[in-house]
């Protein structure tokens, strides 16, 4: 008997239309990856003229007082910027070169963000609580952990002001506030106006460490709507979880 | 996905191929036939199925039906009694021995240039066994021809949605055919030359699955095997999760073991598209598949977990709210993949109702086909993969327990 034989043009035919569709797909998610690029990008320029905003008027405070100090830094956009590098980190990549881009961008708008606030309590003499807080992408379980306690505890208290830095980001500013602070290997490490506490630490541990927190916690009347123009020290934004 | 596309670029060149018969179909000559119907504990549906080959439109005395009792502990027995004195049928009653014994036993008896089986909870459309022989006298290279299996009376979603899967499972039949790739001749009303057991030997148990089997020797041994895609049989199909389960878990257990016995086919030239396309291509959906699940099983794990350690830590009460943001949509390469695959399956779906010659193409079936088989293929597959490592069989005769069983 006589076997079926094999259709070779054919094998080849089908393997080329189907490369075809596997590059469809690979190329329609590049370009969606891409417009989530192009946001972040986008989102990152808002941040920055409104900080640069904040620093104007902060020039101006010897003119105001300070009930008439405005700003528009960590707009409502920081909120969710965090989270949206976090996710672009676990799915476009984190050797990903825009992404890490973007990664040290934010820090930066952070860490201008973090001076600025600073300089502004001290001047006003407002109630805050800065956290800064190092973690570290790679093999960090307790970083995960110290990440949900720290959007807990920013749930918890709206007017609690987080910055989060990964430990390992080639960013000269970042490797100074690490020199400053001087921040330990042993990750997750946070440093809670000044001090450097290393290891995970519990929301309790937390709570119980700095009761300044009770005087900046949430009231329990309803949340305004979002606004775009906030007063100072009303925004926090929210804590990137450690990708691994 | 290659497969599919395989299947689809083979259906635009061949589809003026498919040949459909007229209502009324005169053959040039009536070759002799015979046709098995093993039971094992089939009082209930037994009659229907001989009741349905005596309505065939085939010259009575030229079709011979053979009833095969094998060890029974119902009434099937009595059921066939009642059939013994027509013209045409015989009536055999053996020990238990599986399906391939009663099918050789019949083999033993026949005398007649054709053989077939039918499984006894299937029924013949009046005109399926004069398109089957027609094929046969079309190509007379052909030497086995598999009709097309319908659900009969769908009761149920379960049901509907295997309803769809029989008809994708046409347009696959009918493509392979085309290709020179069928790797089941199945028991619903698979007919066979009388040649092809005189040349290559009874039916063999074969893992419970001796309608691969005896199709991946033919292949073997370069036996043409055609479909005929309007020829139709109809068959129940469970109506319940476990006994899919069960039938699923004996014919994907075949099928590995039956590979694993016939892996000298595996790429060799010269045995052409089941060498090449059949066998691998059903590895490769085994594997996929199971990837897949995994995949979403860890992610769903992982998730559920994450949450529960966020709970832990900081409580409900201060679990960060979530808000709806296309930013958090998965556009990842896999999902774009799994869109195309799952448009190549639909396509499938349509075109197999069309060959049925059902009215409308979309039905919600293919909805009830896509959840229920996504949740449920995995865990037969996964059991069939273990029992095939430890060589568990599956049994014929554990699908055919009572309903409360």
């Amino acid at each position: 008997m006589e076997h079926h034989k094999t259709n070779w043009s054919k094998i080849f035919l089908v393997f080329f239309l189907t490369i075809t569709l596997f590059v469809i797909a690979f190329g329609s998610s590049r370009y969606f990856d891409q417009k989530r690029i192009d946001q972040l990008r986008s989102i990152e320029d808002k941040i920055s003229i409104d900080l640069l905003s904040s620093e104007t008027q902060f020039s101006l405070l010897q003119e105001l007082s300070c009930k008439d100090i405005s700003t528009t830094a960590l707009s409502s956009e920081l909120n969710s910027l965090a989270d949206k590098i976090t996710y672009s980190e676990n799915n476009i990549g984190n050797n990903n070169t825009n992404v890490i881009s973007l990664k040290k961008s934010y820090s930066l708008l952070e860490i201008k963000d973090y001076l600025l606030m600073k300089r502004i309590t001290d001047r006003c003499g407002q109630k805050s609580v800065f956290v800064l807080y190092f973690y570290d992408n790679d093999d960090c379980t307790d970083c995960i952990k110290q990440g949900y306690v720290l959007t807990g505890l920013r749930e918890k208290y709206p007017n609690l002001r987080v910055y989060s830095f990964d430990y390992n980001l080639d960013l000269s500013a970042i490797r100074t506030m690490i020199s400053i602070y001087k921040v330990p290997k042993d990750l997750p490490a946070i440093v809670i106006n000044g001090k450097v506490y290393s290891g995970f630490q519990t929301l309790e541990v937390i709570e119980k460490t700095f009761p300044q927190l009770q005087s900046i916690k949430k009231k329990d009347t309803p949340k305004p709507k979002t606004n775009t123009t906030t007063k100072t020290g009303d925004q926090t934004t929210d804590i990137p979880q450690a990708t691994n | 996905m290659y497969v599919q596309v395989y299947f689809l670029v083979t259906f635009f060149e061949r589809r003026r191929s498919i040949i459909k018969h007229p209502d009324v179909l005169y053959l040039k000559s009536y070759p002799t036939v015979t046709v098995a119907v093993p039971c094992y504990n089939e009082e209930g549906t037994v009659a229907k199925t001989v009741e349905s080959l005596l309505a065939l439109d085939y010259p009575k005395d030229k079709l011979s039906i053979f009833l095969i009792d094998d060890g029974s502990t119902d009434n099937t027995w009595e059921v066939f009694k009642k059939f013994e004195n027509i013209d045409g049928v015989s009536i055999f009653k053996k020990e238990n021995g599986g399906k391939h014994t009663c099918l050789n036993l019949a083999l033993e008896h026949s005398t007649s240039e054709f053989f077939g089986c039918l499984d006894s909870d299937s029924l013949v459309h009046p005109q399926s066994l004069k398109r089957l022989m027609c094929t046969f006298e079309v190509n007379p290279n052909i030497m086995a021809v598999v009709p097309s299996i319908i659900v009969l009376n769908p009761k149920n979603v379960l049901q509907s949605a295997q309803k769809v899967e029989y008809e994708m499972a046409i347009y696959i039949k009918k493509m392979l055919g085309f290709m020179g790739g069928i790797h089941v001749t199945p028991g619903p009303l698979s007919i066979f030359k009388r040649k092809v057991f005189d040349n290559l030997g009874p039916y063999r148990k074969a893992h419970n699955t001796e309608d691969q089997e005896i199709a991946l020797r033919m292949q073997e041994h370069g036996y043409q095997i055609d479909h005929c895609p309007d020829a139709y049989v109809y068959t129940m199909t469970p109506h319940s999760i476990p006994r899919l389960y069960r039938q699923r878990l004996r014919w994907v257990y075949g099928f590995i073991k039956n590979v694993v016995d016939y892996r000298r086919l595996i790429f060799k030239r010269k045995y052409g598209t089941v060498a090449f396309f059949t066998i691998p291509s059903g590895i490769i959906s085994i594997i996929s598949v199971l990837f897949i699940f995994s995949t979403l099983a860890y992610n769903i794990v992982s998730f559920i977990y994450n949450k529960i350690s966020q709970i832990n830590l900081v409580g409900i009460s201060n679990l960060h709210a979530f808000k709806f943001d296309w930013f958090f949509f998965n556009t990842k390469t896999i999902l774009f993949f799994s869109i195309i695959l799952y448009l190549l399956l639909f396509t499938a779906m349509i075109i197999g109702r069309k060959m049925v010659n059902e009215k409308r193409a979309l039905t919600i079936n293919i909805l009830y086909f896509m959840i229920i088989y996504s949740v449920a293929a995995p865990f037969w597959l996964f059991r069939a993969i273990y029992n095939a490592i430890i060589s568990k069989e599956s049994s014929w005769t554990m699908e055919r327990l009572p309903s409360n069983t």
